[in-house]
Formats: structure tokens, sequence, C-alpha cells
């Protein structure tokens, strides 16, 4: 018998800002991304894409591929043998096109061949004649043929209501890419039997995996879809591209496929942040208080549906911002065209909205001589409060007057211009002090929290025992945010053991996580994970009649019922599928309870201008996040710098220039990503409040640092420069020259 | 083509397609998937090995170019398995999240850190403008590197910043 | 494919002769490669060819990769060298490929447009001289034959006294430039302005020149009337990159801040 000496405390768990377990895998190059994947006898996969936004395909003669040594499959439309269609929402892409091809660089034939070279030659060699289309590349004009993949009305409120102070506006937001620095990369693995094992660069495997089966009518056990390492993600994994490309050539050629994009294919292979038009109207009475908000909203969803529709409606159920309303008009309008397809990126919609609301507040402020944060503060949405534009009550913690009061009580922070290093313009010498102007600006923000209008929203997780202690099983995505980190905390923290760890598992052996998107694996596989948890302890606890269990095993007072050995022994292991609280599907007028939980956040951008040149250095971007509880501090500070850098990118830099429906920068040399060299310091206050239903009160904290710090930039830059600056990014030439994007 | 030369250490002879970019032939040839491609255009940096000692973008050179050159890839940098101080500085300052870029990224910190002992701040800015995050924001980078440098000079490194996080209840 | 690594020049202009691809740095070519856009099946690589790897004041050879000009070039050049690509691109990258691509944003070309630099070209036969703006020819395309390989820039002994290089990007760092300049100006008050990325080749802005050579300390409105006239004599087009519009403004503004700090300079 062993008898106790002292209860250890919990390490490792939550609160902690614990070090990533695949840190050391990383850094030491041996961790497996998709890209690295090798199995003997394996074929190289690479794609023939159409050169047109829109055509119809007269004819594709695979002849010439096939002719070239070393190619063993050159499929087509008619290859396919199910319905060969796939999409998240709706499946309405073809797999391959068929008779039409509705946006450049769609896929219309596919190659395996023996080495990547060989592969990349046969899809160049595949001969497909086009009749060319006149492409729609306009979504205005598609709103009016009414090529939509959705409208969205919203009316709440007395709709005569009417302030005495007006601001109208219209904004533009440019097509922003997710980039993620690793590419799209897989490999499909034929088991012999029909069926087929994938592993791919992922968001949400289980949805591949349905995409996969239905596409090429299959039955669902016959596809596995297998969490592996991939290179960030930030949305541009939640749809499908090589997946289904790789199983149809795995079951055609009876061999391993692989299939790695390159860059530029990237770029065309992945859906994109929709870019948005945006009309305006604020009313307020004298006092500031918001008495009316109009908008129309529009977005170009490009030739597929992909997530379309639920962007607009997150862009339209934000559209007012964190801010009490209680007249309000929205409409809204998903544009079909042929684009290339837009889909999801970090912020989902409330991305686009919030900097035309936060422009709009702050051209009301100076309408009304007031201080901006001290008129969002007037208007502050609260726990308790409706929701402007849906009339939801929010009954979750929304801290929105405490980031406004966290920010304005940040130090500035900041030395004259020059003096902590680089100037506007950097290492190109064109600015000195005197050219330069500072400005100082603010955004705030509100994003809900997992999936909406109704979407049965699970995630399930599975704790069990094993001698290295305990086991999180999941097939969640780790996309870099360190969801291995946060899981495991709350295993042990819950369990009250300090050994434990994360699995990924494949499709066939647990049930969804759902998607590793919007700000949801923290609340939603943590939830799962805290209660599966939770439950095995109190199991064994009962099982043992016992009072505690730890490392060591099963303890009654200070004596050890069973040792950890014989936990594992019994194969203690228990299971949980979470929801979140139920939503629902908006009504006529876009009311109702589509959201679970919302997060607000705010952001003060300090930067110097070179107005002249219309060059920007972005010096700081200051935050202050709702978070429930930060369960990894430094996790959480790690989504924030990154996620305010994808912002700062909006801002001023990052978009896919589109001539007529084709990408003209789809390589890193022109698509610009901002370098460290344009990375702003931060400051970041995390507030915590008690009350979300996410584990230990957890909100997720992906996505807000990436939706207010755009507007927070570009208000900065208004300020330095009194240019209006209605479309992000800003370019050079917005700020030097004198025209203004003026619809 | 046949060529001669030195990864890690190791010498190395093989007989290469001239066709073949030296990243290819590190990966693949040489299974050392360390090394990431994320841009073939040579702007993301992931590929970033050291060549006689500097840092250059692996996907702008032919391997036969490398004959008789001396290479060093992330799996060089770990002795006898105890961490490089600049792996160790990525690991204690969650310089990393999905660490795609962070192989490349620590090359380039090796190359400057082999130049310069104590650089300051913007020497490291600068050392690594070469080199993309799309998760980090960099700041962890930057303090992974210090981190790094005060370790390579036998000093204790700078305490973390999350020892004075602000979180406000 | 076939890649030769020559031992010495006679071997390299042998094999450029005999029609291979010469291969500097690799920072442009590999890119082509890399995509597809080129495939070359012969390639003789220059990389470890010390005989055009040679630096002096008045002579630099082809072969003299950024990295070393950054340090050792003349001022505006080594400011140039700065801004090309990033560090790893500046160890590889040649000064001599930088002129073989002639790309209208290459960033050490305007530099020797301003200084009138020449372009040493060496084949089988013999190395002839040309002046740069007899070296380049339009986008891309310059006066070197495909047997002749760039072996060196070869600079006047009388370098001006000032010389400053300023570059405009969209990013702060590793950007392809939309508008460079470099000013030099001597104690006599001669004046040159070479600009990049603002027509087909380098170009120098000579109306410009003339007017503010002959002013000693120039007024705000002679600043002022020398932007615009560099603003009316450079050639920019509109691209996915920038406008022809900001690139005019740019060109401008950029060449008065670039003689004010040579004025400064002077006045020092």
């Amino acid at each position: 018998m062993t008898t106790r000496t002292g209860r250890r405390s919990v390490q490792g768990g939550i609160g902690e800002s614990t070090i990533r377990p695949d840190g050391v895998p990383k850094l030491r190059g041996e961790f497996m991304y998709a890209q690295d994947m090798h199995v003997e006898g394996m074929l190289w996969g690479a794609t023939t894409r159409s050169p047109h936004p829109h055509a119809r395909i007269v004819s594709i003669d695979v002849g010439p591929a096939l002719a070239i040594g070393g190619v063993h499959a050159v499929l087509t439309h008619d290859d396919i043998p199910g319905p060969g269609l796939f999409g998240l929402e709706h499946p309405d892409q073809p797999v391959l096109a068929g008779d039409v091809v509705r946006y450049w660089g769609e896929p219309v034939a596919i190659v395996a061949a023996e080495d990547e070279d060989t592969a990349r030659r046969a899809a160049e060699a595949v001969v497909v004649e086009y009749e060319e289309l006149e492409p729609l590349v306009d979504a205005e004009e598609a709103d009016a043929r009414d090529e939509v993949f959705r409208r969205m009305k919203i009316r709440r409120g007395d709709q005569e209501a009417r302030g005495s102070v007006v601001v109208e506006g219209y904004y533009e937001v440019g097509m922003q890419d997710q980039a993620p620095l690793g590419t799209e990369a897989g490999l499909a693995v034929p088991d012999g039997n029909g069926g087929v094992d994938l592993y791919a660069t992922s968001q949400f495997v289980h949805v591949d995996q349905q995409q996969v089966v239905e596409a090429l009518g299959l039955r669902p056990e016959q596809v596995r879809a297998h969490p592996v390492g991939i290179g960030g993600a930030f949305g541009a994994r939640e749809d499908v591209n090589l997946h289904i490309h790789l199983c149809l050539l795995a079951l055609y050629t009876g061999r391993p496929v692989k299939m790695v994009y390159h860059r530029g294919e990237s770029f065309t292979g992945h859906v994109h942040r929709h870019p948005a038009r945006m009309w305006y109207r604020h009313e307020a009475d004298e006092n500031g208080r918001l008495v009316r908000v109009e908008a129309k909203i529009l977005v170009d969803g490009g030739a597929y549906a992909s997530t379309t529709a639920a962007v607009l409606a997150n862009a339209c159920y934000f559209a007012v911002g964190p801010y009490k309303c209680d007249s309000v008009a929205v409409d809204g309008v998903g544009a079909r065209t042929n684009n290339p397809p837009c889909g999801a990126m970090r912020g989902f919609g409330a991305v686009q909205v919030c900097f035309a609301y936060e422009s709009q507040m702050d051209r009301l402020a100076s309408a009304l001589g007031m201080d901006p944060l001290e008129l969002r503060r007037r208007n502050a949405l609260a726990t308790g409060d409706r929701l402007a534009t849906t009339g939801q009550v929010i009954d979750t913690p929304l801290p929105v007057v405490e980031v406004i009061d966290s920010l304005a009580a940040m130090p500035l922070l900041v030395d004259e211009p020059g003096s902590g290093g680089d100037l506007p313009g950097g290492s190109g010498l064109t600015t000195e002090p005197r050219h330069v102007r500072r400005g100082v600006g603010y955004a705030l923000s509100i994003k809900n929290l997992g999936f909406s209008e109704g979407f049965d929203d699970y995630a399930q997780a599975r704790v069990r025992l094993s001698p290295e202690g305990a086991i999180v099983e999941t097939a969640a995505i780790e996309v870099g945010q360190g969801l291995v980190n946060v899981l495991a905390q709350i295993a042990r923290t819950t369990l009250g053991v300090s050994r434990a760890e994360v699995r990924h598992v494949d499709t066939s052996r647990i049930d969804s996580a759902g998607s590793t998107s919007a700000s949801r694996q923290t609340q939603l596989s943590g939830g799962a994970t805290h209660e599966a948890a939770r439950r095995l302890r109190q199991r064994i606890l009962e099982h043992y009649r016992a009072d505690d269990l730890d490392d060591e095993g099963v303890w009654r007072g200070d004596t050890l019922v069973a040792a950890w050995d014989d936990l594992v022994r019994d194969g203690w292991e228990e299971t949980v599928t979470f929801r979140h609280p139920p939503t629902e599907p908006p009504d006529e007028n876009g009311q109702g309870k589509m959201h679970a939980d919302f997060a607000v956040a705010g952001h003060r951008a300090v930067v110097d201008v070179d107005p002249e040149l219309g060059l920007v250095r972005v010096l700081r971007v200051d935050t202050a996040q709702d978070v429930g509880k930060a369960l990894n501090p430094e996790s959480i500070r790690g989504q924030i710098e990154g996620g305010i850098l994808q912002g700062v990118g909006l801002a001023v830099m990052e978009e896919l220039v589109l001539d007529r429906g084709r990408i003209r920068n789809a390589t890193f040399t022109d698509y610009l990503l901002p370098t460290i060299l344009d990375a702003p310091d931060v400051e970041a206050i995390l507030i915590e409040q008690e009350g979300s239903w996410g584990p230990f009160g957890a909100k997720g904290v992906g996505e807000p640092p990436t939706i207010s710090s755009t507007p927070a930039v570009v208000a900065a830059i208004r300020d330095a420069t009194g240019k209006e600056l209605n479309r992000v990014p800003v370019r050079p030439q917005d700020i030097a020259l004198e025209e203004e994007v003026a619809r | 083509m046949k060529i001669s030369l030195t990864i890690n250490g190791r010498e190395v002879s093989a007989d290469v397609e001239p066709r073949t970019l030296l990243v290819h032939f590190l990966r693949e040839d040489q299974g050392l998937t360390g090394t990431h491609i994320g841009c073939e255009t040579s702007y993301c940096g992931a590929c970033t090995v050291l060549v006689d000692g500097k840092t250059v973008k692996s996907c702008t050179m032919f391997a036969v170019q490398a004959d008789g050159a001396s290479i060093t890839t992330v799996e060089g940098l770990a002795d006898n398995g105890q961490l490089h101080p600049v792996q160790e500085g990525f690991w204690e300052r969650h310089g990393l999240q999905c660490g795609y870029c962070t192989p490349g990224m620590i090359m380039s910190a090796v190359g400057l850190l082999q130049e310069k002992q104590s650089p300051s701040e913007d020497e490291i800015r600068h050392a690594i403008e070469g080199n993309l995050c799309r998760c980090t924001g960099y700041h962890n980078i930057v303090r992974a590197i210090e981190y790094a440098a005060a370790k390579m000079r036998g000093e204790e490194p700078p305490p973390p910043d999350w020892e004075e996080e602000e979180v406000s209840v | 494919m076939e890649v030769i690594h020559p031992r010495n020049l006679e071997e390299a202009l042998a094999a450029v002769a005999d029609g291979m691809t010469p291969l500097a740095g690799g920072t442009d070519l590999m890119v082509e490669v890399n995509y597809g856009q080129k495939r070359p099946e012969r390639v003789v690589a220059l990389r470890r060819l010390a005989d055009i790897a040679d630096f002096s004041p008045t002579r630099i050879g082809a072969g003299v990769r950024w990295r070393r000009i950054e340090k050792e070039g003349p001022r505006a050049l080594a400011q140039a060298a700065r801004t090309v690509g990033s560090p790893q691109i500046r160890n590889a990258g040649t000064i001599g490929g930088n002129v073989a691509t002639a790309s209208p944003a290459g960033d050490g070309l305007p530099f020797l447009a301003a200084v009138d630099a020449s372009i040493e070209l060496t084949s089988g036969s013999g190395s002839r001289l040309l002046r740069w703006d007899e070296y380049f020819v339009g986008v891309k395309q310059t006066a070197r034959r495909s047997d002749e390989l760039v072996t060196a820039i070869v600079l006047a002994d009388d370098l001006p006294e000032r010389q400053e290089f300023a570059k405009v990007g969209v990013r702060n760092a590793m950007v392809i430039s939309t508008v460079c300049c470099v000013v030099t100006r001597r104690e006599d008050g001669a004046t040159t302005v070479a600009l990049g990325s603002v027509a087909p080749t380098p170009m120098r802005a000579r109306r410009a020149e003339e007017m503010i050579s002959s002013e000693r300390s120039p007024s705000e409105a002679t600043l002022a009337e020398f932007a615009r006239l560099v603003s009316e004599e450079v050639a920019p087009i509109t691209d996915h990159r920038s406008t022809e519009e900001y690139r005019r403004h740019a060109a401008g503004v950029l060449a008065r801040r670039l003689l004010e700090r040579c004025l400064r300079r002077e006045a020092a």
C-alpha cells in the first residue's frame, strides 16, 4: 500500500503559457508537413487549369499528355464516377469542369505521372479547345442581373426614425488572400478494396471526407481523411481543392498519388476573402447616440458558392458593429461572377463591414465634434442589450466599454519619427523625419464565435488514459494556433493530472470536431475535452469510491486505491460530443437568435506617413481583446500579434489585383505579405470575464485581432493626412494623389 | 552529373539531374525535408540554408552549383540531440506557430549570429527581412533570436515578455 | 539539361559562344525556371568564376555580389544594393546579373545611368565597352550579342562627390521598385538624375539636369520646377504594381529629395 505524502499541483494546466509540444520537431525540421509525405511507389499529380475566366469547352484532347513517357492517367470530367460536384454549403462546383469554365484557373483535367516534373509537363500538354465567353466580372452588374448566391434583408425597429446628424459613405475592400506559407498538398493512398485514405491540408477533415464521398459516388466507409501537418490556413483550407482530385487519381491508377501546389497555383486553387462594396448611412442625435443605420453590402462571391452565403450573412449581422441602435436596415447581396471564388478567411465577413462602420463612426465623431472613443463609449453594446441588426439579446459577457477604457488608458509608447527604427519607405531611403506626419486611429469590432444560423455545430473529443498520461483524441486540425497546447491544458486541469497530450485521429476513428475556423475550436473541441475529462474523472472516482485522481492513480484519502497503470489496463476512456447553445435561422426580417457567442476587440494604431509619397509605416497597434478566460496567454498573444499583422496587410498592401477575371499578381513577388520591417509593435490587454459557455469561460480568440486592426490603421492614416481613404488596401497613390474612389 | 559536397558535416556524393534545384535535392534525394518550399520566386525564405556559411535561398540554385560546397540545413544544427541555441530560443520564446517558415527563419538567424555576437533589435529585424512569416507577427521571432544571442555569448537570456503580461479582470 | 562550371573566363566564353545560357547568382533565371517559363537545356554557371569578381574604384566585376557592393560600393550604388531582394538574395545575386537581365526595375541600373558607366562585354574575340545608353535597348533587351558575357561595369575615376539613391516600394523591405532614382551632383553644380521603373530602360532626366546644373543655390520655386520637369520627362506605365500617374509624381518627389540631400551635403 502506498501512502500519500502530499498532493502535487497540476503542472501545465489552464492559464499557463505552456510551450507547444510540436515545437521540437518543427524546430528540428522533423515535423511532417503534407508536403513532406512520401510512400514507395507513389505517383505525382498535376492539374490542367483554364486560362480563361469564362469559356465553353469545345473539346479536350488528352492524347498528347498520355503520350509522354511516365504518365499513368489523364482524367477529365467524363472520367468521374459520381456526380462530380462539391461545395461547402451546397455542391455547385465541378470537380473538373464539364461544358463550361467559370473562372480563371478552374481545373479542367488532372494527371498522374512518375514524377512531379513529368506530371506538370503532361498537364500542360493536355489540349483544350475553348470558345471564350464574355466574363461577368462586376458584382454590381451581377446584382442587377440577379446573378446572386444570397440576398439578405435585415429590418429592425422603427424604419422612420431619423437623427439630426447624418453621415454617408461608400467603402471598398479589396480581395485579400490567406497566403499560408505552406501551399496545398496531399497524398491519397488506395486501400486495394475500392477505398482510399486521404492525407491532405485541411481545416475540417470530416467535411473533406464527406465531399469526396459525395462527389465520387463512394460509400462513407470507403474514404478516410487523416489530419496532417499544415503550414498555416487562415480559411484557405476550409474548402476542398486537390482532395477529390487526389482520391480520383489514386482510385483510378491503384497507386498512391501526391500533389503539391506551387504558389501561383495556390493563389488560384483556394478561395479568397470576398471583395466588398458598401454604402452606409448613419444618423445620430446631437449627443452622438445612433438613431438609425442603413447599409447596403455587396460582396463578390466569384464563380461558385463556397461559403458566400454565410460570409454575406456575417457581414450583414455585424454591419453596425458593437453598438446599440434600434432602427436598422441592411441589404446584402452575395454576387455570382466569373471572378475567382471567394470563401472563408479569418474574420469571415466581419472584416469587410468593420472597415466601413468604423470609418462611419469616425466621420460621425468628426461631424459631431466629438472624441472618437467617446462616441463609441456612448453607443457601446453590453450584455443584456440587443444586437442592433438581429435583435438577439446578448447573454454572454460583452466588455465593449472595458475594451474602450483599456485602450484609452494604454500609454502611447512611441518615439520621434525615425528614432525607433525605420521610417516610411524603409531601406528605400525615401523619407526623412521632416517628411513624416504621425497619426493615431482607433477601431472596435464584434464577431460571432462558432457556426451560426441554426447549424448543428458540434465537436467530438475522446479522453483516454495511457502509459504516457492522458490522451486527447480529436480530428480537430492544428493549423499552428496551438490546439495541441490548449486541449492538453484543459485535460490536465480537469482530470487533475500533469501528463496529457493531443493525438490526431482520422475520420473513421472519431466523429467530427467541426472546422478549425470561426474561432471555434477552443470553445468547441475544448468544451468536448473539458466535458470528457470531467466525466471520466467522475466515473473513475465513483467506481473506486475515491476522492482524488492524479498522476499516480486514484486516491481515497491518503491511500492509493488504484495505480495509474491499473487504470490504463482497465481501459478508462470517455467520448463526448459537445454542442454550443442552439441558434436559429433568421426570420424574413433577419431577426432571431442566430449566434451562440460573441467576442469584441479594439485596436489603436499609430502610423508614420510620408504624405507626399503616400508611404506608410505602422509603428504600433495596441489592443484590448475580450478573451473570456485566457487558457494560454502566450498562445493568445501569438494569435493577436499574427492576426494584427494580417489586418495591417489588408490596410496597406495585400490585394489580389484582377484584370477581367484574371489575377495579375499570383506570386509572392507581387502579392505583398508584410515583412518583419512592416510589422508593428503590439501591446495587448486580455480582458477576462466569466460567463461564456466555453471551457472555464474561454472564448475564441483567433479572428478578432484581424478585424478591427485594419480600420484602426486606416483611421491613423486619415489622422496623419486628412484624406478620406474609403478603400483598403490604401495604396500610395490613394494618399499621394488627389483622387478618391467615389461612388 | 556527379557532385560531391558536404551536407551537415557529412560528405555526400550524388548523381543528380542538372535540372534539380538545390532545395529539391535536399528534400527528395537527401530526405532533408526540414528545408521547406513556400513560393518558388525567392521571396518567402522558407528554403534558406547556409552555403559555405552564407544564407542562400536554396530555390535559386541548381544542386550541381553546390558541387564542392558545404551546406548546413536545419537538420544539421542540433548537436547530439541538444538543440542549437537558436532552436532553443524559438522553443522557449514561442517563436513559431505553424512552423513552416521556422527552419528558414532559424537559418537566417544562425547566419546573422555567426557574424554578429550582439546584434541590436534593428539588426535582427534586417537580418530576417527576407523571411516571411504569416502566423506570428514576428514579435516572438525577434525575442527568440535575442534569447539565442545571449545564450551563445554565455549570458542569461532576457526574461520572456509574458512574465509582465497584463491580464485585466 | 546540362550545366557546366567553367574553370576560367575562356571556358565560360566558349560555352556562351556555344549557345549555353549564362547563370550568375540565379535570382532572376531560377525564378523563371521554377515557374516553367524557361527550360534552358544548357547552362553555364558563373557562380564561382573568380575571373569576373574583381573589384576596384573604376571597375566592378560582373560576378561581384550585392552583399559586397552594399559594404564597399560607391555610396549611391551601395544604397541601391541594400534594397536588392533580401539578405539571402544579396548573398547570391550579382551586379552582372542585374545588368544582363536589364529589368526596367533593376535596382542597380539607375546608378549606372547617373554616372555614365560602361558595360564591358566579352566574347572569344575580345572585349568591347558600351556606354549604358548604348547597352540598354528595351524591356529586358540589351545590345549584348549571344556570344558575349557581361564581364564588368566600368566607372569613371572621378565619380561625383555627392550621390544619393532612393527607391519607392509598397513594402518596407524585399520589394520590386515602383520608382527608383539616383541624383549626383558635383562641386560645380553639374547634376545628373537617373531613374528606374519609369521607362523600358533606365533613363536620365536631361532637361531637369540641364536646368538645375546651372543653379548653385536653387530656390524653392526652382526645386519645384526641377521636380515638375522630372515628372514630365519620365515615361512610366500603369501595371499591377502602380499607376502611371503615381510613378510620374513619385519620380519628381524622389528626384527633388535626393537633390536636396546632395545640396545639404554640399553645404555641410
